[in-house]
């Protein structure tokens, strides 16, 4: 475990999160841009095992698993909302689901 | 028995609230019954009480009954609490005696009107109002009593709502008289704020301990009140709309704008004398004012052609001889005058009242004449009416009060021989103007046929008030005749006697037979000038100075042109011009740029998600930054 830098595990962590960022933006299938958070929640929680792991302490990879929870809820109801905007629109394009607009 | 005197206000009150609620279930008969009915228990329980407290007076000659506590603010908290003494006593009677005779009569007059419900139920709100009025024990409670009956008569003005002219009338009556009534609101904080009470009985004692007599405060309240009393007794300078208030239903007339609602200022000025007596100057003026007010007025009467206008201005004119007595101090002798006047005028508007409705709604005198024959009853209680109006010497009533009001005029402290030449040309023109009504009206040739005949609702009040009109005045005769002082001797256990100056008894009679020439001297120069020598009327109205006068005196001296030209007209371009208002423009300012505003940020709300992704981004961006570079 010493042989990684911290910074270098951060500095995988904030591209990470780059990338998911720029997935949830620039995507307009609502699949992917649900795949570009799982993304950046994982970034987030490898920062918290960087970190961990930096000051020996377990605290970053118990966030981790709290993390994994929370994508698995945000998930499964991802998605059924995926499901059924789809049976409501026959499309997955976000810029579609706009009809409360102004 | 005092212990029922509730019930004088309750009844007429249940009446209204019976015809409003269910009125529309009710034949015409049942709201003739039950909107004259309520008024008659309550004359009924007022004439028991009245003799009760007249054999059996309670202590201190006053009855105070508290019925519950208006409002508590602070150290403020008015009772609702009605009070009887000598002088409510009166008004009480007269109010509740002649308005259940002139409801009995309007059950008869308005049977056929569409209307007739609403009527009543207006009228038994305006009895109760008034009897509120007068027997209120506090300023706050007679003034709730004081706009009551404003309303009223506002709303009975314009009973015949379809007509724009009397919608006009009602709405100048309402708007003239609220001129007053805001000075009298004024004059009531006045009085709280420094006596710290609106307890009648409490400013009574208070105020002459706290101002001495002259002072500036006492001046301004008295003055205050006055404005008060002179809104609504349609006294000069704001007597122009009781003329026009006769656009309403002739019992209205009779009833509101002749024998009670007017004189509710006589009531007030004489209620509080005591401040009035703190300010002598404002007492001279009340006397100026019924002066002035009570020649110009008859001076009016005179050229009228309309019957009910001649009696508006004689009404306006008998007022003036009441606040002619309160000036010099002669309470009692405006309390006398204020009750048969009120028996005869209402009289005399119910016997105008059968004539206009006998010629089919004809209300030009012109138009009228010899209905003698034709209307026996009419003639001869209108006649009555008229020679007490006139003042005609010892069988009239009006005889012993208007000649009580100028012997005081004359012999008070107060008084002078000025005020006293002002009553007697006044008397002259009374006498004038009475019996020139008389003879259009009822001798020479008839003009108009008759078609309408009154039946026993009418005679009966009509026979009873001539003879209230001949009988009421022998409670209190001038001492030259017979020294009865009842009346006087009655009001005394409430209101001070006048201060007199000692005359001789040569004085005395000379003033006496000046009242009893004068009045018949002014019903001859009728006869002779609309009987004998009609002529010498229209030669002298053809003259251009003639014509001029009787122009203006028609006009009731043209004080209607000078305040629609310096206030009405004013008013009325000033509205015009600020239609936009300029204090808007800002708060419509601030509405537009909120809106826009508004407008601007709604763009945002495109619906696409992606965009909103993109303002939690660049907002966490831009926080981060903020955070790293301060």
């Amino acid at each position: 475990m010493n042989g990684i830098p911290m910074e270098h595990g951060l500095i995988v962590a904030a591209v990470l999160f780059a990338l998911g960022v720029t997935g949830v933006l620039i995507r307009r299938d609502i699949l992917f841009i649900l795949l570009s958070l799982e993304i950046m929640l994982n970034a987030a929680g490898l920062a918290f095992v960087v970190a961990g792991s930096r000051w020996l302490q377990p605290d970053g990879q118990l966030m981790f698993i709290f993390i994994l929870a929370v994508a698995a809820a945000e998930v499964s109801l991802g998605l059924a909302l995926i499901l059924w905007m789809y049976s409501w629109h026959k499309t997955l394009d976000v810029d579609c689901a706009s009809k409360m607009r102004g | 028995m005092l212990e029922f005197i509730w019930l004088i206000v309750a009844f007429p009150f249940a009446g209204f609230i019976i015809l409003i609620l269910t009125g529309s279930r009710l034949s015409r008969r049942g709201i003739s019954v039950v909107g004259t009915g309520s008024v008659g228990l309550a004359a009924i329980i007022a004439i028991l009480t009245g003799i009760n407290f007249i054999i059996s007076p309670p202590p201190g000659d006053a009855y105070t009954q508290p019925l519950w506590t208006w409002l508590a603010v602070g150290g403020f908290s008015p009772l609702v609490s009605l009070y009887l003494d000598a002088l409510s006593v009166v008004m009480v009677l007269v109010v509740a005696i002649v308005g259940f005779f002139i409801l009995l009569y309007s059950a008869e007059h308005m049977a056929r009107e569409a209307g007739m419900r609403r009527f009543f139920a207006y009228m038994d709100l305006f009895v109760g109002s008034m009897l509120v009025l007068v027997m209120a024990d506090n300023l706050l409670l007679l003034y709730l009593g004081w706009e009551g009956v404003g309303l009223c008569s506002y709303l009975l003005i314009g009973f015949w709502y379809d007509d724009p002219a009397n919608i006009k009338a009602a709405n100048k009556a309402f708007i003239v008289t609220r001129i007053g009534d805001t000075a009298f609101a004024i004059g009531l904080l006045l009085l709280f704020v420094h006596l710290n009470t609106l307890s009648i009985q409490g400013i009574i004692k208070a105020a002459p301990w706290q101002w001495t007599e002259g002072s500036n405060i006492a001046f301004w309240a008295a003055l205050l009140l006055l404005g008060g009393a002179v809104g609504k007794s349609a006294q000069l300078p704001l007597q122009t709309w009781l003329p026009d208030a006769m656009a309403g239903p002739t019992p209205v007339s009779a009833l509101i704008h002749a024998a009670t609602m007017v004189t509710a200022g006589v009531y007030l000025i004489a209620r509080m004398h005591v401040i009035f007596q703190l300010a002598p100057l404002v007492q001279g003026f009340v006397a100026v004012i019924g002066a002035a007010t009570l020649l110009l007025a008859a001076g009016s009467a005179i050229a009228q052609w309309d019957i009910k206008r001649v009696l508006a201005y004689s009404t306006i004119s008998q007022i003036g001889y009441m606040f002619l007595a309160l000036g010099v101090g002669a309470w009692s002798a405006a309390i006398f005058h204020f009750m048969t006047h009120a028996f005869f005028k209402a009289l005399l508007f119910l016997g105008a009242g059968v004539v206009i409705a006998g010629l089919g709604g004809e209300h030009d005198i012109y138009k009228m004449g010899g209905l003698r024959r034709e209307m026996p009853v009419t003639f001869w209680t209108f006649l009555i009416g008229a020679a007490s109006l006139a003042a005609l010497p010892l069988i009239t009533a009006g005889f012993y009060s208007k000649d009580l009001i100028l012997f005081a005029a004359w012999t008070s402290e107060r008084g002078s021989s000025w005020l006293w030449a002002a009553g007697s040309i006044g008397a002259f023109l009374t006498g004038l103007y009475a019996f020139r009504l008389v003879f259009l009206v009822f001798f020479g040739k008839a003009v108009t046929p008759v078609n309408d005949r009154p039946g026993p609702a009418i005679t009966i009040p009509l026979v009873t008030l001539a003879g209230l009109s001949l009988m009421s005045g022998f409670v209190q005769m001038p001492l030259v005749i017979a020294p009865v002082t009842v009346f006087s001797d009655f009001m005394s256990r409430s209101l001070p006697e006048m201060s007199m100056l000692h005359v001789s008894f040569k004085v005395d009679l000379f003033l006496f037979l000046a009242a009893a020439l004068i009045s018949p001297a002014g019903v001859f120069a009728a006869w002779w000038l609309y009987i004998d020598a009609s002529r010498h009327v229209t030669d002298f109205t053809e003259k251009p100075a003639g014509a001029l006068i009787h122009r203006l005196s028609f006009d009731g001296w043209g004080f209607d042109l000078l305040y629609d030209a310096v206030f009405v007209r004013p008013f009325v371009w000033a509205a015009r011009v600020n239609r936009g208002d300029f204090v808007d423009l800002f708060y419509r300012g601030v509405a537009w740029f909120s809106s826009r505003l508004s407008l601007s940020l709604a763009r945002t709300q495109s619906g696409m998600v992606r965009q909103y992704a993109l303002g939690v981004a660049m907002g966490a961006v831009i926080a981060l930054g903020l955070v790293l570079v301060l």
